[in-house]
């Protein structure tokens, strides 16, 4: 292996670091926002918010998608798109008056 | 008989090797699995009554989860940097750090023991209520993905990862490369449970 490439997985090295503390720093602040006294809808996206910053920090970093082909993208941009009809199904039945409720 | 094209080599259209893009669409299709398990547990969380879920979520052991998060964080980092390792060519800190990863694993499912226990111990089984049905189904899983993950890594941490490095280092680091993805994601699931279950 090159001085390059070793130089540039030493590089690397140093983020996944970063991002480790970074995301045991964001536990810690999941878990304090939990004794909050706000609202369950208020706690609700909170926590999801700090979830999904931690989320992005390991796809991008540890599974490095920041630097990954199109085509993962894509593969991944169809997971979501699917993932959100999933994840709102249930928000519509909630809504129809002559469904379930 | 001919050789399986692309298993190290990138295909020219898609610039993806055979494993890279496999794991990936496997990936997308466990988004989907645990995806659908957390629509349920949305649609169970608004049809139940009014603090039941608190109720029930209150039983659980914040501590004992936000020690699990740190564990799998730390078994995430550790599974890079073993990935890392095999890049610079040092396999003796590739199998410390796997070692690491899979001590992690470990005391993941050790933490799981304890709590699945403790709430049997109490009387509290997946029956008692809508909330602990959703909550054994998800963690469940989930251990599931860990148990899996940790065969996989325990055979990359034995003999067989020596002679696979005397024989095809950029295999071995291929290879880790896409159990390392794996592990992330269950890493990933668990960031998601974590607050959704536990803390809210």
């Amino acid at each position: 292996m090159s001085n390059d490439s070793n130089h540039s997985i030493e590089h690397h090295i140093q983020i996944y670091i970063k991002v480790f503390i970074a995301l045991g720093v964001l536990t810690m602040l999941t878990v304090a926002v939990s004794y909050l006294e706000i609202s369950f809808i208020e706690a609700f996206f909170l926590a999801i918010t700090i979830a999904t910053i931690k989320g992005s920090l390991v796809l991008g970093f540890f599974m490095h998608l920041i630097s990954e082909r199109a085509a993962i993208i894509w593969i991944l941009v169809a997971t979501a798109i699917a993932f959100f009809i999933l994840m709102f199904f249930p928000l519509i039945s909630l809504t129809d008056a002559s469904g379930l409720y | 008989m001919s050789n399986i094209p692309y298993i190290l080599e990138e295909r020219p259209d898609t610039g993806l090797n055979n494993a890279k893009l496999g794991i990936w669409i496997f990936l997308a299709s466990e988004v989907m699995l645990f995806g659908g398990l957390f629509s349920a547990y949305v649609f169970l969380r608004f049809a139940a009554p009014e603090g039941d879920f608190d109720y029930w979520g209150s039983k659980l052991s914040i501590p004992m989860a936000t020690f699990n998060t740190m564990v799998l964080i730390t078994s995430s980092v550790t599974m890079v940097m073993s990935w890392a390792s095999l890049k610079l060519q040092q396999f003796d800190k590739y199998k410390m750090y796997l070692g690491i990863t899979i001590l992690c694993a470990a005391a993941f499912l050790c933490v799981k023991y304890f709590e699945y226990t403790g709430k049997f111990h109490h009387g509290i089984y997946p029956s008692s209520s809508t909330f602990m049905g959703i909550y054994f189904t998800l963690t469940g899983l989930h251990v599931l993905h860990i148990i899996g993950g940790m065969i996989v890594l325990i055979f990359f941490w034995t003999k067989q990862a020596d002679k696979m490095w005397d024989e095809n280092q950029d295999l071995l680091a291929n290879r880790i490369e896409i159990i390392g993805l794996y592990w992330h994601f269950v890493d990933l699931v668990w960031i998601f449970l974590f607050p959704i279950l536990y803390l809210l």
